[in-house]
C-alpha cells in the first residue's frame, strides 16, 4: 500500500492541473491548489516515515518490471527531497492567494495556478522518478511551466528574463539529453539503477566520461552554478513574488538532488574522482560564492540582492559535493533544504512588501520596518539565518561545511566559509539598514503592515528557521541518512 | 577517409549542432535565436535516431521470417522529446510576441538599451 503513495503524490497535482485550468477565475482555483498541496505535503510525509522506518519503494509503472518499465525508487534523499518541495508549495499557496490577486490579471488567475500545479508536478517528478529519461520528461515540464509562470511578473523585464531563462534552461536539457543519449549507446539501459550496474565494467570509455560531462554541465545550467548562473537573478527578480518564492527555494535544489543522484548513485564511487569534475565544482563553487555575495552587496533592487545571494549559496552546496566524502555530502543536502527555509521566508517577507508599496528598491523601502514591524522581523531572523548566526538553521549548513572541509584539511575552503559568511553580514545588514535606520523618503506615506495572510506563511517559514537550528535530530540525522542512500562511501 | 564515412551519422549532427549552438550564441535577433535552438535540438534528436540502428535490422515490426530488428525504444524517446521542443518553440515564439508589444523590438541590444535607459 505505500508504494502507491509514491505514485500518487506526482499524480494527483497533474490531474488537478488541467482540471485548475477551467475553473472560473475567483478563488476556486487557489482552493484546488491549496486542497492538492495539502494533500502533497501529507503525502510526502507519510512517505518519508515509510522510508525510514519499512525501507525503500519501489513501484513499477504497470506492474512491468524494471528495466523494462519506468521504475519509481524511493529512498531517504528522493524522500527527503520530496519532502521539502511539497512543504514549500503547502506553505507557498495560502501566501498566493492575496498577492498572486494582487499582481497577476483577474483572469489569468486558473491558467497561473494551472501553471503553478505543473512546475509542481515536475519537479516532485524528478525527485521520485528512477528512470533518467521519464526525469528529462518531468525537467521539462518544470521548466516550461516555470518559463511561463515568470513571465507573468508585473515589469516588462519578465519577458526578456523568461527569455533568457528559456534558451539557457532549454541548452542545459538538451545537453542532458545528449549525455543520457551517449550513455544509453553504451549501456543500453535507462534505468538508474541498472545503470549503476552496468557502468562499473566501462568506466573507461571514452563516450561514458562525455556523456558524463554533457549530463554536469546541462544540470549546473538548471541549478545556475557560477559561472552558468546568468540567467537566475533577472529571472528571479521579474518573476511574481509568489513564483520567485516557490522557485527559489525549490527548483535550484531539486536539480542539486539530480546531480547528486548521478554522481553517486548511478555512476560508480572512483568515477568521479578520476575526472576533473570535483576540481571544477569546488572552483566555481569557491568562485560563486565569492563573487555572488561581493554582487548581492552591490544590488539596489533587495529581490536582485537575493538573488545573487542565491548564486552564492549554490557555490556552498558545491562545495560540499566536491569532497565526495559523506560529510561533505551530507552538509551539501543540510544546506539544500536549510536554504530552501531562509530564502523561502526572505521572498516572502521582500513579495510582502511588494505586496502594501509595489517595489522593493532600496531607495524606496527606506524607514518601512517601523511601519512593517513584523515583516521586518522576519527578514532579519531569516536574514541571520542566511548569515549563519548560531541558532539558526543556516548556522547548522555552516557548520557542517566547515567540519567537511576540516576533515579534507582544505583550510582555502573553510575561509572562503567564513568570507562569506561575513559578505553576508554586509548584504543582509544593507536592508536591515534600509528598512529600520535609514529615515523615510516620504514621511506622510503610511503603509499598513502586510495582511495576516501574508505573514503567517513568512512566519511558519522563519520558526522552521529557527526550529531546525535548534533541533538538529531531523536535518541531520535524515540528510546523513540520505548521503549514505545515495551511496556515498565511507573513507 | 574511412571514418569519416563510418561515422558520417555522427559528424552531420555535431556540424548540426555547432551551427545551432554558434547561432543561439552569436545572434541578437530573439527569433534566430530559437531557430538556432530547434537546429541545436534536431540534431540531438538524429544522434538518437541514427544510434538505434542495427546493421542489417527491419524496421520493429513484428514480422514472420525476420530475425533482426531495429532498436525502437530511441524512436520512442525521440518522439516524446520533439514534442517537449514543439511545446519550447511555441512557448519561445509567444515569449517573443509578447516582448515585441512592450519593447517594440525584437534585437537585443535594442532592447537592453531600453532597459539601461529608465
Amino acid at each position: 500500500m505505500w508504494s502507491h503513495l509514491s505514485l500518487l503524490l506526482v499524480v494527483i497535482p497533474l490531474i488537478a492541473a488541467p482540471v485548475v485550468a477551467i475553473l472560473p477565475p475567483g478563488r476556486k482555483p487557489w482552493l484546488v491548489a491549496l486542497l492538492v498541496t495539502s494533500a502533497c505535503l501529507l503525502l510526502a510525509g507519510m512517505q518519508l516515515w515509510s522510508v525510514l522506518n519499512l525501507g525503500l519503494i519501489n513501484y513499477e509503472f504497470g506492474g512491468w518490471a524494471p528495466p523494462w518499465g519506468i521504475a519509481y525508487r524511493i529512498d531517504a534523499v528522493n524522500a527527503l527531497v520530496a519532502l521539502m518541495v511539497a512543504g514549500i508549495a503547502a506553505v507557498t499557496v495560502p501566501y498566493a492567494l492575496l498577492s498572486v490577486e494582487k499582481e497577476i490579471l483577474k483572469h489569468q488567475i486558473p491558467l497561473f495556478y494551472s501553471a503553478f500545479l505543473l512546475c509542481f508536478t515536475g519537479l516532485l517528478g524528478i525527485t521520485q522518478t528512477g528512470d533518467i529519461f521519464n526525469l528529462f520528461v518531468f525537467l521539462e515540464i518544470s521548466s516550461l511551466s516555470s518559463y511561463a509562470l515568470i513571465s507573468l511578473g508585473s515589469k516588462r523585464q519578465a519577458l526578456t528574463a523568461a527569455y533568457q531563462y528559456l534558451i539557457m534552461g532549454t541548452l542545459g536539457a538538451t545537453f542532458f539529453l545528449i549525455g543520457v543519449g551517449l550513455i544509453y549507446s553504451q549501456t543500453g539501459t535507462l534505468n538508474m539503477m541498472d545503470l549503476a550496474s552496468r557502468l562499473p565494467e566501462i568506466t573507461g570509455l571514452k563516450t561514458i566520461h562525455t556523456g558524463f560531462a554533457f549530463i554536469m554541465i546541462g544540470f549546473a545550467l538548471k541549478l545556475a552554478l557560477f559561472p552558468l548562473h546568468l540567467w537566475l537573478p533577472n529571472a528571479y527578480t521579474y518573476a511574481p513574488s509568489v513564483i520567485t518564492v516557490f522557485l527559489a527555494a525549490t527548483a535550484t535544489k531539486v536539480a542539486l538532488y539530480v546531480m547528486l543522484r548521478i554522481l553517486f548513485t548511478v555512476f560508480p564511487d572512483g568515477f568521479v574522482t578520476n575526472t576533473p569534475a570535483n576540481d571544477l565544482f569546488l572552483l566555481s563553487g569557491i568562485v560563486g560564492v565569492l563573487s555572488g555575495s561581493v554582487r548581492a552587496i552591490y544590488q539596489t533592487n533587495v529581490k536582485k540582492l537575493l538573488a545573487h545571494s542565491s548564486v552564492a549559496q549554490i557555490g556552498y552546496m558545491a562545495i560540499g559535493l566536491s569532497f565526495s566524502s559523506l560529510q561533505g555530502v551530507t552538509a551539501s543536502i543540510i544546506h539544500l533544504f536549510n536554504h530552501a527555509l531562509m530564502k523561502g521566508a526572505l521572498f516572502m517577507a521582500v513579495g510582502a512588501i511588494v505586496f502594501r508599496i509595489g517595489t522593493c528598491r532600496m531607495e524606496n523601502i527606506q524607514g518601512l520596518g517601523r511601519q512593517m514591524p513584523w515583516t521586518f522581523g522576519a527578514i532579519l531572523v531569516s536574514g541571520l539565518s542566511l548569515i549563519g548566526v548560531p541558532g539558526t538553521a543556516g548556522f547548522v549548513s555552516k557548520w557542517y561545511l566547515v567540519l567537511a572541509a576540516l576533515e579534507q584539511q582544505n583550510w582555502v575552503v573553510v575561509a572562503v566559509i567564513l568570507f562569506g559568511s561575513l559578505l553576508a553580514v554586509v548584504y543582509v545588514g544593507k536592508i536591515v539598514e534600509a528598512l529600520y535606520f535609514k529615515p523615510a523618503t516620504n514621511t506622510n506615506l503610511t503603509v499598513k503592515e502586510a495582511p495576516t495572510l501574508l505573514l503567517a506563511p513568512t512566519w511558519i517559514l522563519v520558526f522552521a528557521n529557527i526550529y531546525f537550528g535548534l533541533d538538529t535530530d531531523l536535518t541531520v540525522g535524515v540528510a546523513g541518512r540520505a548521503a549514505q542512500a545515495l551511496g556515498v562511501v565511507v573513507k | 577517409m574511412d571514418f569519416v564515412v563510418s561515422h558520417y551519422n555522427y559528424l552531420i549532427a555535431i556540424f548540426l549542432m555547432m551551427i545551432g549552438f554558434y547561432t543561439v550564441i552569436s545572434r541578437g535577433n530573439l527569433i534566430k535565436k530559437i531557430v538556432g535552438l530547434n537546429i541545436f535540438q534536431v540534431s540531438v534528436f538524429l544522434i538518437y535516431i541514427s544510434l538505434s540502428t542495427v546493421k542489417g535490422g527491419a524496421a520493429p515490426i513484428i514480422t514472420e521470417g525476420v530475425k533482426i530488428y531495429s532498436n525502437p525504444l530511441p524512436h520512442v524517446l525521440i518522439l516524446t522529446a520533439i514534442v517537449v521542443g514543439v511545446a519550447t518553440t511555441a512557448l519561445g515564439l509567444a515569449l517573443v510576441v509578447r516582448i515585441k508589444e512592450a519593447y517594440g523590438t525584437i534585437e537585443e541590444d535594442e532592447i537592453h538599451k531600453q532597459d539601461n535607459s529608465l
